[in-house]
């Protein structure tokens, strides 16, 4: 993903550009004003834009209730506190000639005003507890696709008979990292109705059938939101969590979520974007997939021209490097490192492959993600593109050493 | 013989004031002087971390990224959540507890001096080690002041290891402080006063104390582990060697709420100061309320797991921790009423001290509500790691334990300085901020429960409105304090001298019985019986 990192110094000694971005502060504010009404339901959120969606699968709904229920308890012992209190304000003042009583205890009421809160407090427990037991019951699950989380894309694998094998990567779409870039370069606010709320590749999932959601991490905590489903669980390095959700029939459509936990410099650029199609067409993009997959194996075998191995790599280290190393290859200094007059990039080809291959210590392991072409054009990228080392790394080579 | 020797020598000391030029400052060892810098250092962390948040905001302003790029973002978020917990909030209290704990227990000066002295000196030199991480390679680190492993270990920047170090020293000073309070306030009452007649603010710092040395060092732990982690090839965080992630959070999380408690439990203690003094009228279930705020504490050990439904606990783990946090909103909801009690065919004014402290118990009752409502697990699926949060802890600790100390700032100024700060000037205070900091934290309920994520640097465009809204909010409450600071520098400079003892007609509590301003040493000689049962109006009018 290319969030160029920009010299903040630099920028802010930029009068100019300065004062661009406050004029889109400032028309930010005026569509505050004038538009405070008009936005309404971009994607497919069902939120009304200031309350919690109420979803559309049996849990999202019963969480919402719950959380209706308890925001009425709130709203009416708020109305009875405050009620009482700001009448005392009102009455009991002494410019209104208010003389102060002495009385300082009361059992009774003491005792009072102890219980009643208990006995809301078990009125609200009773149901939650129900639901609670109901959404950690993940067995009996049709079908399970593992979650992983990673800086800052989800990776999805599918477990289960005819799906088995399809597993890819879900990065933030092109349009919203161009926009976020054009926010960067001239301070323009983004304009796309799903900016940061959409992926290159979407998880796909039938509905109508209980999916068991495998959620896992490999490197930092990530949190797996989708609000719609009210399904939300961390991603924890090391270790599974699972949770699960039905989309009834009927409710194709796509539901946009988010990363929930800090995970580092692009938290924010991580969306979660379900697909959720009927069991017929679930069953047919299944096989269009395996078809797909096929096609790009014959990609590492055939011989590569150095113009073509450029372009794919240029357009792959954006996707897949520029995030940590920048778009630059300049890296952050003390976080990420060069990959410009870098020894590791200029030196041995193999010791290369095996490090974008296998990861080293923040960073992670590319062999699942990438496959040989992709490895092989992002290698001529990084030694013929930001480096000068003059030779050429063919697909078939990383097939070798992988 | 001996004791007319002994005699002359305290002759000697009564007449000693405080040295003269910086060196004051520096060796002093009087609990007014030493309050007094707790006091400066906190407004300039307020002030610190308060101008981060302008940043924040600034960057929040408009989708896309404007300003600042998202790892500086995350560092911001992270010294903003730090400098505010460590630097501002909690020395804000110490500096309080060491003007008001002697005078209103009725002794001269803290139990260990010294000690005192090098509790606050550690301060700025943890503070500058803090913000200094600023400057090295990599930047300030950006795993939010929460430092969940494994972002804050194996990919975090060296900088951590400051904050690693700034953490223990603020844990030295902060334990040291909290020795010498229980110190002082086992000790040294003046005779005749029982524990069941010290005032509220006393008793709340006496159990903040306890709860103070009983975690400050867990988290000086968490984080040693972090170093070992980071720097010796330790796993105790890392799956990989065996370690496990969630154990981070479980000991952070042991430290962090009862951390809570020790931001807002002295804040109820100013509360039941000030309310029965301007509703002419004594507090209402006194008894109560120190058992309500033991209850608390108690409490506060045995909820951590609240902050972390979603790491995936066993089901019988998340209902024990539901259980037990929104029990806490029983003692909680008891102080709420005993106020509301003391107020009730009270004889009310609003002066500012007032102002500040019943808008800190309504404010602090809406932070209340969102917590009950995030206690619910299965609701927390979906407010979880959300700006619901945000508004929620904002609302507690901005609204709840900061009011509160404005509010016992402009209750004992007259005190401290001997004169009257503007009083037309303090309620203009109070309503731009009051004003303000609601526009700036409401919006952010609604930007939590529509979906927007906590710690973003960027959003989607649908949650711009509110967005915008909590920015302009927030840029006037930032604004609010340039006024405060005003307010305070012209009351110490040229405000109305005041002459009487108790400025606030019917404040009871000792500090009132001694001269305005408060002399150098106070209370060489204990208050009488009389003057005790007096302060202690909630015991002795049966």
């Amino acid at each position: 993903m290319g969030i160029q990192m920009k010299n903040t110094k630099k920028t802010l000694s930029s009068v100019n550009i300065f004062a661009k971005r406050f004029v889109s502060s400032i028309i930010a504010i005026s569509s505050f004003l004038f538009a405070f009404n008009a936005y309404a339901n971009f994607g497919l959120n069902t939120s009304n834009g200031y309350n919690m969606p109420r979803g559309v699968t049996e849990m999202s709904h019963q969480i919402y209730d719950l959380h209706m229920i308890i925001f009425y308890v709130c709203v009416a012992i708020g109305i009875g506190v405050f009620g009482v209190m700001g009448y005392s304000m009102y009455k009991h003042r002494k410019s209104k000639g208010s003389k102060a009583a002495n009385f300082h205890e009361n059992i009774k009421v003491e005792i009072i005003w102890t219980i009643i809160p208990l006995i809301i407090l078990i009125i609200i427990a009773i149901p939650a507890t129900k639901v609670l037991i109901e959404r950690e019951d993940v067995s009996k699950a049709d079908i399970n696709i593992k979650v992983t989380g990673s800086q800052w894309k989800w990776r999805y694998e599918y477990m289960d008979s005819d799906a088995k094998g399809i597993s890819f990567f879900s990065n933030l779409d092109k349009r919203s990292r161009e926009q976020l870039q054009t926010s960067i370069d001239t301070g323009v606010s983004p304009s796309y109705e799903n900016y940061l709320v959409n992926v290159d590749n979407r998880l796909i999932v039938p509905t109508g059938v209980k999916i068991r959601f495998l959620i896992t991490a490999s490197d930092v905590i990530h949190s797996w939101w989708v609000p719609d489903f009210g399904v939300k669980q961390d991603a924890i390095p090391g270790f599974v969590n699972a949770t699960w959700a039905i989309i009834p029939p009927g409710k194709e459509g796509v539901y946009r979520g988010e990363c929930a936990e800090l995970c580092g410099k692009d938290h924010a650029y991580m969306p979660v974007v379900v697909e959720a199609v009927s069991q017929e067409e679930f069953t047919r993009w299944v096989g269009e997939f395996h078809n797909a997959k096929k096609d790009a194996q014959k990609n590492a075998n055939k011989e590569w021209t150095e113009k073509d191995l450029m372009t794919a790599g240029e357009q792959a280290y954006g996707s897949y490097c520029a995030a940590c190393h920048q778009a630059t290859g300049k890296g952050i200094e003390g976080i990420f490192p060069s990959v410009v007059d870098s020894a590791m990039v200029i030196g041995d080809k193999k010791e290369l492959a095996m490090q974008i291959l296998n990861g080293k210590g923040a960073m992670s392991a590319f062999r699942d993600q990438l496959d040989d072409a992709q490895i092989a054009a992002v290698m001529q990228f990084l030694r013929n593109g930001f480096n000068k080392v003059g030779d050429i790394t063919q697909p078939s080579e990383v097939k070798a050493w992988r | 013989m001996s004791t007319a020797t002994a005699t002359t020598h305290n002759d000697d000391a009564h007449h000693h004031g405080p040295e003269k030029g910086l060196m004051r400052w520096v060796r002093t060892t009087n609990h007014k002087d030493i309050g007094t810098l707790y006091l400066w250092f906190s407004f300039i962390m307020l002030l610190t971390g308060g101008a981060m948040a302008m940043m924040i905001r600034l960057e929040l302003l408009a989708p896309g990224l404007q300003y600042v790029d998202p790892q500086f973002f995350n560092s911001l978020t992270t010294m903003h959540g730090l400098i505010m917990v460590f630097g501002a909030i909690m020395p804000a209290f110490v500096g309080l507890a060491n003007w008001q704990v002697p005078m209103m227990i009725g002794a001269p000066d803290m139990a260990l001096p010294r000690m005192n002295n090098w509790s606050f000196w550690i301060l700025p030199f943890a503070a500058t080690l803090l913000i200094s991480s600023f400057f090295v390679e990599g930047g300030a680190p950006g795993s939010g002041w929460t430092m969940y492993a494994p972002l804050s270990t194996t990919y975090a920047p060296k900088s951590m290891d400051f904050v690693i170090f700034a953490i223990h020293l603020l844990g030295f000073s902060s334990i040291m402080g909290a020795i010498n309070i229980i110190a002082t306030i086992t000790n040294m009452r003046a005779p005749g006063m029982r524990l069941m007649d010290m005032p509220l603010f006393v008793w709340t710092w006496l159990i903040t104390a306890f709860l103070l040395i009983a975690v400050m060092p867990v988290l000086a732990g968490a984080v040693t582990m972090m170093l070992t982690d980071r720097n010796f090839g330790t796993s105790f965080f890392s799956a990989a060697g065996g370690g496990d992630p969630v154990m981070f959070q479980h000991i952070f999380w042991f430290f962090g709420h009862p951390e809570v408690y020790i931001m807002i439990l002295p804040a109820f203690g100013i509360a039941s100061q000030i309310i029965p003094t301007f509703a002419r009228k004594p507090l209402f279930g006194y008894a109560s309320m120190v058992y309500a705020t033991a209850s608390i504490a108690i409490l506060s050990f045995v909820v951590w797991a609240h902050h972390m439904f979603l790491v995936g606990m066993p089901i019988e783990g998340q209902l024990y921790f539901m259980y037990a946090t929104i029990l806490i909103s029983v003692p909680t909801g008891i102080k709420v009423f005993n106020w509301i009690a003391t107020m009730w065919r009270g004889s009310m004014t609003f002066e500012a001290p007032m102002l500040w402290a019943l808008s800190f118990v309504i404010l602090f009752t809406v932070g209340g509500f969102t917590g009950l409502m995030l206690g619910v697990v299965p609701a927390d699926i979906q407010y979880h790691d959300t700006y619901f949060v945000v508004a929620h802890f904002h609302y507690v600790l901005v609204t709840g334990a900061l009011w509160a100390i404005i509010a016992g700032v402009y209750y004992w100024f007259p005190k401290w300085t001997g004169r009257m700060y503007d009083e037309k000037l303090a309620k203009i205070h109070f309503w731009w901020a009051v004003i303000s900091v609601n526009v700036l934290f409401f919006p952010q309920h609604f930007l939590g429960l529509a979906g927007m994520p906590r710690r973003y640097a960027d959003y989607s465009i649908q949650f711009t409105d509110f967005n915008v809204l909590s920015s302009i909010g927030g840029f006037a409450f930032g604004a609010s304090f340039i006024l405060y600071a005003y307010i305070l520098i012209k009351g110490i400079v040229a405000g109305k001298k005041v002459e009487e003892n108790a400025p606030w007609e019917s404040a009871t509590t000792l500090e009132w019985v001694i001269p305005t301003p408060a002399p150098y040493h106070s209370f060489e000689t204990p208050p009488t019986q009389e003057q005790i049962d007096r302060a202690s109006q909630h015991i002795h009018t049966h």
